[in-house]
């Protein structure tokens, strides 16, 4: 049953090592000439200021998170449902109990959109 | 063998990303060592034989709760220095605690008490175990399954309202 999961670990394994091996490539043969206008932060020309995650962010960020953690939460319940589809005895029963679980949470949706929470003002 | 062999590579990942994670300078920058650790604990769930936990951990751990710690440490703009400042003379409580819980956890892995056994499943039936889960949640626990939906919506709509509120005391101001 394990050796099943073989596949997901040797794409891990190969992914982390073409990741590494290019950072460590280009760390080895790149032509180094540093000096302090280089290495210094491009923010548009102008002196950088701070660092990049300090600061001021939009609340607006916060809806979008919320929203991403119920549908994410939402993605997990159709996991276990997914394996059993292929019963057929049951997979119609199922069906329309997860059709009535993801309109509930659309709701939630539908409802965020009509509020104008979505939008980016 | 194999098993253990893979046990200990997800584990020692997991203690030296967990040793990162506190020793780390910036804040985004130990959230995604914590991302790491989780994952490897994810693979320790698969090797347990149970991958509707390893799926919960990456789902929620890795997605959700590392995305609200990423939007805490982005928002509330703490640095190592202001941190200072919040701390409270916590570690005088925080440190013996952490302490006697290395003692009893040492104590417990030496004397072995602690066995992981496939308590009397036979592996054929372990690999079905998310079907299991999703048959019992489809079928006997069917309510509360629906009712899940209605908290999830009700977080929901209660996020967005709070947001929209501000956003009307924004204008009058």
């Amino acid at each position: 049953m394990l050796l099943s999961y073989l596949p997901v670990l040797i794409m891990i394994g190969f992914v982390s090592f073409m990741a590494i091996a290019v950072l460590l490539m280009s760390a080895v043969f790149s032509p180094k000439n540093p000096y302090h206008e280089k290495l210094i932060a491009w923010e548009c020309g102008l002196e950088p200021v701070g660092e990049a995650n300090k600061g001021r962010f939009r609340v607006h960020f916060f809806v979008i998170s919320i929203l991403f953690v119920i549908f994410d939460v939402e993605t997990l319940y159709l996991f276990p449902w997914a394996t059993l589809l292929a019963d057929k005895s049951i997979s119609g029963f199922i069906f329309v109990e997860m059709i009535i679980f993801v309109a509930v949470l659309a709701l939630g949706l539908i409802y965020a959109w009509a509020k104008g929470a979505l939008e980016w003002v | 063998m194999m098993e253990q062999v893979f046990f200990y590579i997800f584990s020692i990942i997991a203690v030296i990303s967990a040793i990162s994670v506190i020793s780390a300078r910036s804040a985004v920058r130990s959230a995604f060592y914590l991302i790491i650790t989780l994952m490897q604990v994810a693979a320790i769930f698969i090797l347990l034989r149970s991958p509707f936990l390893a799926a919960v951990q990456v789902f929620i751990y890795v997605g959700a709760v590392m995305v609200l710690f990423l939007f805490a440490v982005m928002v509330l703009d703490i640095g190592r220095e202001k941190l200072v400042a919040y701390m409270h003379h916590q570690s005088v409580i925080a440190v013996p605690a952490v302490i006697v819980f290395f003692i009893m956890g040492a104590y417990m892995i030496i004397r072995g008490g602690w066995n992981v056994s496939n308590a009397g499943f036979p592996e054929a039936a372990l690999a079905k175990s998310s079907e299991v889960i999703g048959k019992e949640m489809f079928g006997r626990y069917l309510f509360p399954f629906e009712v899940v939906s209605l908290v999830l919506l009700i977080a929901l709509i209660g996020a967005v309202a709070l947001v929209l509120r501000g956003r009307e005391k924004d204008k009058q101001c």
